[in-house]
């Protein structure tokens, strides 16, 4: 029996009244069956997994592949990626794992935290600045987007000269509200600007992580030149756009929660894990995550054939019953780092430790410099990005 | 409580190095796991459990 009428549109958005929750629509197909067919925009019917232990079970479960030129992977847009951009989440093990083990020594723990010194003085700049030029000020604009990419660029070492093309370039790469001809030309401009950039890097090799990529593995063998820009291009794109709208919406989410701020001030020591509490909260990712059965496999009492596409969506994972009273927003919440925000298995991003690290800084900074911080609109107001791949805000104008 | 890790299915996600730094740190290299103590004592059981939960790459086995 057809019962296509039953298989609801994927993606849904999130409800204008509650633009830090999921689409409502997760949270019963979550109750109903946490794995069930959804319809894309092309007409396929991949799976939806909605639950917490079903997003890791696929996730942590290798027979699900998550290699993007397979015919059964989810297409959230029209655009297709040209071939010669490999983008290491959509390759499977062993390359994947191959390429990942040559970038994570960069991103442990130990090189993080050195990095501290850094990204505060990357954060006091920006807040002098905003001080100087006095109140109203946009917080995305004058603070958050600037301090990810100038992170990022320090660690891959681009120069001063080149940071303003560098910007302009990956921003044009993330606006995925733009045709399909935009999208392919705002590529074309990265690609030519990371291109130049390895090669002045060849030429000169530096202390940072570019250079090390191509006198470690160019050089040696381990990577073409063409692999050498598609892992800058992804760790570019990866640590830019999305520490950006996650240091503007937590900072609107805690002045929308007064009395979650005033008990983070009352203890700083509870940022790291407040942090986590606002990556599960808002789990920015949320168009989904794809997979493809590589074999038959049941995940939550449900059969997926192989060749099957699955999509995970971890904003809904994240709700899960698994967080007790999972909607409250609790900065103390005992498992708050158990979430999925930036995915599971050997795919989790590869900049976590950096990202917490920049969110951590960025807000303890900011509520101490900007005692007085405030919203200078009311909350219907803000252009939220309701149907990016990745949740943000346009602008936030602030006073204090 | 025994604890052992695989270095091969390690991704280097570091959440191990955080939630029980006595056990577990990262190699300089490349981030993969380091089992600093096979054997901790039963006051670090929360720490090496939460490790061992949130380890993306189930590359930390624990028994009792």
């Amino acid at each position: 029996m057809d019962r296509t009428d039953e298989i609801r549109d994927y993606p849904e958005l999130r409800a204008a009244a509650c633009p830090f929750s999921p689409p409502p629509g997760y949270e019963e197909l979550r109750e109903r069956s946490a794995v069930t067919r959804v319809r894309m925009w092309d007409g396929s019917t991949p799976f939806l997994v909605t639950g917490y232990h079903e997003a890791r079970a696929v996730l942590g479960d290798s027979r699900f592949s998550a290699d993007g030129t397979h015919k059964g992977m989810p297409r959230f847009t029209k655009f297709e990626v040209p071939a010669e951009v490999f983008n290491l989440g959509r390759m499977d093990d062993p390359e994947h794992a191959r390429i990942r083990r040559m970038l994570t020594a960069h991103f442990t723990i130990r090189r993080t935290e050195a990095m501290r010194p850094m990204i505060q003085g990357i954060v006091d700049g920006l807040l002098d600045r905003l001080i100087a030029e006095g109140p109203p000020a946009d917080l995305v604009a004058d603070f958050a987007f600037p301090l990810p990419s100038q992170v990022i660029a320090v660690m891959l070492g681009v120069s001063d000269a080149d940071f303003a093309e560098f910007q302009r370039a990956s921003q044009g790469v993330m606006d995925f509200t733009v045709s399909t001809e935009e999208m392919g030309a705002a590529l074309g401009v990265m690609v030519d600007y990371v291109s130049r950039m390895c090669a002045a890097k060849r030429a000169a090799p530096g202390d940072d992580l570019l250079s090390r990529l191509i006198v470690d593995q160019e050089l040696t063998g381990g990577l073409t030149q063409q692999q050498v820009v598609a892992t800058a291009l992804v760790l570019l794109l990866a640590g830019h756009e999305t520490t950006a709208n996650m240091i503007a919406l937590s900072s609107v989410l805690l002045l929308r929660h007064p009395e979650q701020l005033a008990r983070l001030r009352a203890d700083p020591g509870l940022m790291p894990n407040a942090v986590d509490e606002l990556l599960r909260y808002i789990t920015i990712v949320q168009e989904g995550t794809g997979r493809v059965a590589a074999e038959d496999v049941e995940v939550g009492g449900v059969q997926i054939p192989a060749g099957e596409g699955l999509i995970i969506n971890l904003p809904s994972a994240n709700r899960d019953p698994h967080f007790a009273d999972a909607h409250e927003l609790d900065l103390g919440r005992p498992n708050a780092r158990e979430h999925i925000g930036f995915g599971f298995g050997v795919h989790q991003c590869l900049g976590q430790t950096l990202a917490r690290v920049e969110l951590q800084i960025a807000l303890e900074t900011l509520l101490r410099r900007l005692p007085a911080l405030r919203l200078e609109v009311p909350l219907d107001d803000l252009a939220f990005l309701y149907e990016s791949m990745n949740f943000g805000v346009a602008r936030v104008p602030v006073a204090w | 409580m025994k604890v052992s890790v695989d270095q091969e299915k390690c991704c280097a996600a570091g959440h191990c190095a955080l939630a029980a730094p006595e056990v577990f740190d990262q190699r300089e290299e490349d981030g993969a796991v380091v089992l600093l103590d096979p054997r901790p004592p039963l006051a670090l059981r929360d720490g090496v459990a939460e490790a061992s939960f949130l380890c993306p790459a189930a590359a930390i086995a624990v028994e009792d």
